[in-house]
């Protein structure tokens, strides 16, 4: 385990750097949450041919804060019969490793809290807490309905985590590294032209992980109550709003960190450019959110296990093969082969694609 | 050919995206008004004092009875004095069959939308009350020459011009 070297710029001692980077970690997740949440609101009702929050601030700008602020002073509840060690630790437990994912990216070269070299398996297992604390929050809160919403929740990470985990290994292949900083300094060619379909896979099965729609089971806004946070309220519930918000972050960063040539890019600064995809990403998700009508629990349980799981298994195998047969060719000669790769096999599967023994068409 | 390789949302992507260089339709309503239509039934009587001679067709004629008239006789000019002209809106449906039950043109229903109040007994507008003012101006219902002079109702956003009519 290398604790990385400081950067070679960076002033102080280690705990300095600590310090630092736990501070801008805090206020990135903090700040673009909120940015989030006005950005998610504004552009889907804009979508949706409404104007969005525009009342409180320039632009609506002072909206998020406001309703944080409410959340903030609001009465919190706990139910009677409520396991109350368990109804209050949940929502830290969904919502620090929001926090911890984010020491392994870099923000710029060499702007990283931990530059880990088993960072894509730190990020992969750090993540994965955040179920448990879904799944605490259903049990402690004593209410059937926050059990099952949790409990879809659980099946469907678990069967999301595999995909997604798959789909990262062809970058690591490509790459020969686990440092986020290594794969962003090897993207001379951003990644999401190297493996088009390692990305598709990866993105949707991240969409099904952070339970945004088409993949919301979860918490169906028009459907169910709240799933596993029915129970909760003020504070609690904010934090569990954050730890949502702060997963789809996550997600941009890593889905920037790993596909899209994270910070690098021309004319602007560094860090400006990460900001930038990271932007780029959410406003795709948000763009998903408005277009896709959310499936239903078997066609989400069909899809990881028959689209998603296979095809990132060949993926990988793909991959693989051209890793070993060229390893010294330019990345450049892999993109017209990998989406040709991804065009046949998206159709193939498609074709082959079927729910509940063949009788419903999809 | 390809309805079933998820083409399906690429079209369903590309209408959100389109949407997004869209004028929205939300009326921002305090500051933002559209204009009704001109023959809008709108709230509350308005009464002509003139032209009103206290036939007491309109009282006659309402489904309601919320229309309260109390004439009496002016016999050195041949004609009904209107004591008392009260209509209680709590009541009126807004039918407009008094308004096209006067036979001297001397009731109208009003444009105005904005007419809430707090007590019912608000509601009961007696003959000034009924009068007409700038707030309270005549609607074209079953007047066209008033509807004539009325702005055209605006609708929703001119597509060619990317503005509110």
């Amino acid at each position: 385990m290398a604790m990385a070297m400081l950067p070679p710029d960076w002033p102080g001692n280690f705990w300095a750097h600590w310090g630092i980077f736990t501070v801008i970690i805090l206020v990135y997740v903090l700040l673009m949450v909120l940015g989030f949440i006005w950005f998610e609101r504004r552009s889907m009702a804009i979508m949706q041919a409404r104007l969005g929050p525009n009342r409180a601030g320039p632009f609506g700008l002072f909206q998020s804060p406001a309703d944080a602020l409410k959340v903030m002073l609001k009465e919190d509840i706990i139910p009677s019969r409520a396991d109350k060690v368990v109804h209050w630790l949940a929502p830290v437990i969904a919502f620090f490793p929001v926090m911890m994912v984010l020491a392994v990216v870099p923000f710029q070269g060499g702007a990283l809290l931990a530059d880990l070299n088993v960072g894509v398996l730190y990020i992969v297992a750090i993540s994965s807490v955040t179920t448990l604390g879904v799944f605490m929050a259903g049990w402690a809160s004593n209410n059937k309905y926050s059990l099952l919403g949790a409990m879809r929740q659980v099946a469907t990470v678990v069967s999301y985590e595999i995909p997604v985990i798959l789909s990262l290994v062809g970058v690591i292949i490509i790459t020969g590294s686990l440092s986020l900083q290594q794969i962003v300094m090897a993207q001379d060619v951003p990644f999401i032209l190297v493996q088009p379909l390692g990305f598709l896979l990866f993105f949707t099965g991240a969409l099904a992980e952070i339970n945004r729609a088409p993949f919301d089971l979860t918490e169906a806004d028009s459907e169910l109550v709240a799933g596993y946070m029915t129970e909760y309220s003020g504070m609690k519930f904010g934090l569990f709003f954050l730890a949502e918000y702060g997963e789809a972050l996550v997600i941009s960063s890593i889905v920037t960190t790993l596909f899209l040539g994270g910070w690098r890019g021309p004319l602007l600064p560094d860090w400006l450019w990460f900001l930038v995809k990271v932007g780029a990403v959410f406003f795709v998700i948000v763009w998903i959110r408005t277009t896709v009508p959310r499936v239903r629990i078997d066609q989400l349980m069909a899809l990881a296990w028959k689209f998603l799981f296979p095809l990132a298994l060949i993926n990988l195998l793909v991959t693989a093969v051209e890793v070993l047969v060229w390893p010294d060719v330019s990345l450049w000669v892999l993109v017209p082969i990998n989406f040709a790769v991804m065009i046949v096999l998206v159709l193939l599967w498609s074709k082959f694609f079927k729910l509940g023994w063949g009788r419903v068409n999809v | 050919m390809f309805e079933r390789y998820g083409i399906g949302i690429l079209k369903g992507l590309s209408v959100t995206i389109r949407n997004l260089f869209r004028i929205p339709i939300t009326t921002q309503y305090p500051e933002q008004r559209l204009n009704p239509s001109r023959r809008t039934r709108g709230n509350e009587l308005i009464w002509d004092e003139k032209k009103c001679t206290g036939c007491g067709t309109c009282a006659k004629t309402c489904p309601q009875g919320s229309i309260n008239i109390v004439t009496s006789v002016k016999t050195e000019e041949n004609k009904y004095k209107v004591e008392k002209f009260e209509v209680d809106m709590g009541y009126c449906i807004f039918c407009g069959l008094c308004v096209e039950a006067c036979p001297y043109d001397a009731l109208f229903l009003g444009y105005a939308y904005e007419r809430a109040c707090y007590r019912r007994g608000e509601l009961v507008m007696d003959k000034e009350a009924l009068a007409e003012t700038m707030e309270r101006p005549r609607s074209g219902y079953f007047h066209p020459e008033v509807a004539a002079e009325l702005p055209a109702q605006s609708l929703l956003v001119d597509k060619n011009k990317g503005e509110r009519q």
